[in-house]
């Protein structure tokens, strides 16, 4: 595609901290290259903002190639803009054309409180999976790949679902500000292999129960998340999470 | 951790939405079943028939008070929920574009559901109680039939009819597959099939409400 210039009209979520109010802050940047990130087309208006004494927008960024979950910003009413299967970092200004207005507002929850601008606390998903998002093996000499026979079927879903990078889109773009998509790949890719069958049931039971406490909403199938997830994520994970649950909670003894 | 109580949790509470939907979809099929014996177009009298047997058979008496209870479960459960999850965003966006990521009528079941509602109360207060007034309290020999007609050469009900039979297929084309998907079924080879089927159920069980309501109105069957 040929490379182009192009000047925008931002209205950027502007908030002091999580007492402020906040409201959406109209900036012009001139002379975008269709080449840059989304996120360099941000650091080139920080500047700008730096050099004219103002405080530039702050906004969660970490490794920029699309894998660490970090980059969250709700791009003209969609989590990490227009392209399908990408995050904010990998969305490129040639989805953009010249004069186009964008509106960019930060995850909207109440279990991810806003901090500052567009970055929000999104510890809720840390504290689900101390609740149970880990595995209890042995460390010790590196075990030979093939020890544990595992179906390509398994391993190729337990993969898929791994993909998660937590960045929240699924609550994001979640009317009900579901995280069903992030705990369902989270307790997917372990119940499905035998190394998470130690503590397959107390997992699923405890996850839930800190999803349920921290504040997010309940799954409606609307699909929202499954579109949005950068990594696709499949709902397939959700099905199998209500069937995690159901089982572990008629079987559990407590 | 302390455990959650399954029938507190939102999983829980969705299994029992996603039960009791599929419970009120086959009394769909009955009620459907029934009904369309008026298009045989001969006085009403298999119609009529039918009925007889429907309200003074003992096992679809029990059934009734079933679905009173599932319908009424269903209402509480996903009342509690879609409250609970309004309160999960206190700050709206600004922009949304829903639409690209999802349906419309996937994201409003809540109004498809009140709209159901407010028809069900108009739909049992003519049909429902005139049966059972008739059962228990004046005696008289019941004849739903002359009462569809009456009720459904009046426009207004007519309309009334069709709004619900509307709102009825666009709950059953998401509620349908949901259900399902609720339960924890999921499956490459079976979901396609399970998609399909609610999207004709969808349009067929409310298309055949709509006509016969339609034939009612235009006279087409007497």
């Amino acid at each position: 595609m040929e490379h182009y210039n192009m000047n925008l009209t931002l209205k950027v979520w502007r908030q002091k901290n999580s007492n402020d109010k906040g409201g959406l802050v109209t900036y012009q940047v001139k002379g975008i290259s269709s080449e840059m990130s989304f996120l360099e087309m941000f650091d080139v208006l920080n500047e700008e903002l730096i050099e004219k004494g103002e405080e530039p927008i702050a906004f969660d960024h970490d490794c920029r190639e699309g894998i660490c979950g970090m980059c969250s910003m709700y791009i003209n009413g969609r989590p990490h803009g227009p392209w399908h299967g990408t995050t904010t970092c990998q969305l490129h200004m040639r989805a953009f054309k010249d004069g186009d207005t964008i509106v960019v507002e930060p995850w909207r929850a109440k279990a991810f409180p806003v901090i500052k601008d567009l970055v929000v606390d999104r510890t809720a998903f840390d504290r689900i999976i101390q609740a149970g998002g880990y595995v209890s093996v042995n460390t010790g000499v590196t075990v030979d790949a093939n020890a544990t026979p595992i179906s390509k079927a398994d391993a190729d879903k337990s993969f898929a679902a791994a993909a998660c990078i937590g960045c929240g889109a699924c609550v994001a773009a979640c009317k009900n500000s579901s995280a069903m998509l992030f705990v369902s790949a989270k307790v997917s890719q372990f119940a499905l292999l035998p190394q998470g069958q130690a503590e397959r049931e107390s997992r699923v039971l405890d996850m839930v129960a800190q999803m349920d406490k921290e504040g997010f909403g309940s799954c409606t199938n609307t699909g929202a998340c499954e579109a949005e997830c950068p990594k696709e994520i499949s709902l397939e994970n959700i099905a199998r999470l209500n069937r995690e649950f159901a089982t572990a909670s008629i079987s559990s003894e407590e | 951790m302390a455990k959650e109580n399954f029938f507190s949790s939102t999983i829980g509470k969705k299994l029992i939405v996603g039960l009791t939907g599929l419970f009120l979809i086959s009394f769909l099929v009955i009620h459907v079943s029934v009904n369309s014996l008026i298009l045989l177009n001969d006085g009403g009298e298999t119609f009529n028939a039918a009925a007889h047997f429907m309200s003074h058979f003992w096992l679809i008496r029990l059934l009734e008070i079933g679905l009173l209870l599932g319908i009424l479960l269903h209402i509480v459960l996903t009342l509690r929920l879609t409250i609970a999850n309004r309160q999960n965003r206190p700050v709206k966006y600004v922009v949304s574009a829903a639409n690209q990521n999802s349906k419309w009528y996937s994201r409003s079941m809540g109004v498809l559901g009140s709209l159901l509602l407010i028809f069900l109360v108009v739909h049992m207060s003519d049909f429902w109680w005139a049966t059972k007034k008739a059962l228990y309290i004046t005696k008289e020999v019941d004849n739903p039939y002359t009462e569809i007609i009456a009720t459904l050469s009046n426009p207004i009900f007519l309309v009334i009819y069709v709004i619900g039979v509307v709102s009825l297929g666009f709950h059953l084309l998401h509620g349908f597959p949901s259900a399902f998907q609720s339960l924890g079924l999921n499956h490459k080879k079976y979901t396609p099939i399970i998609k399909a089927l609610g999207t004709a159920f969808s349009i067929v069980v409310p298309g055949l409400f709509a006509i016969i309501a339609l034939c009612v109105f235009f006279g087409l069957v007497q």
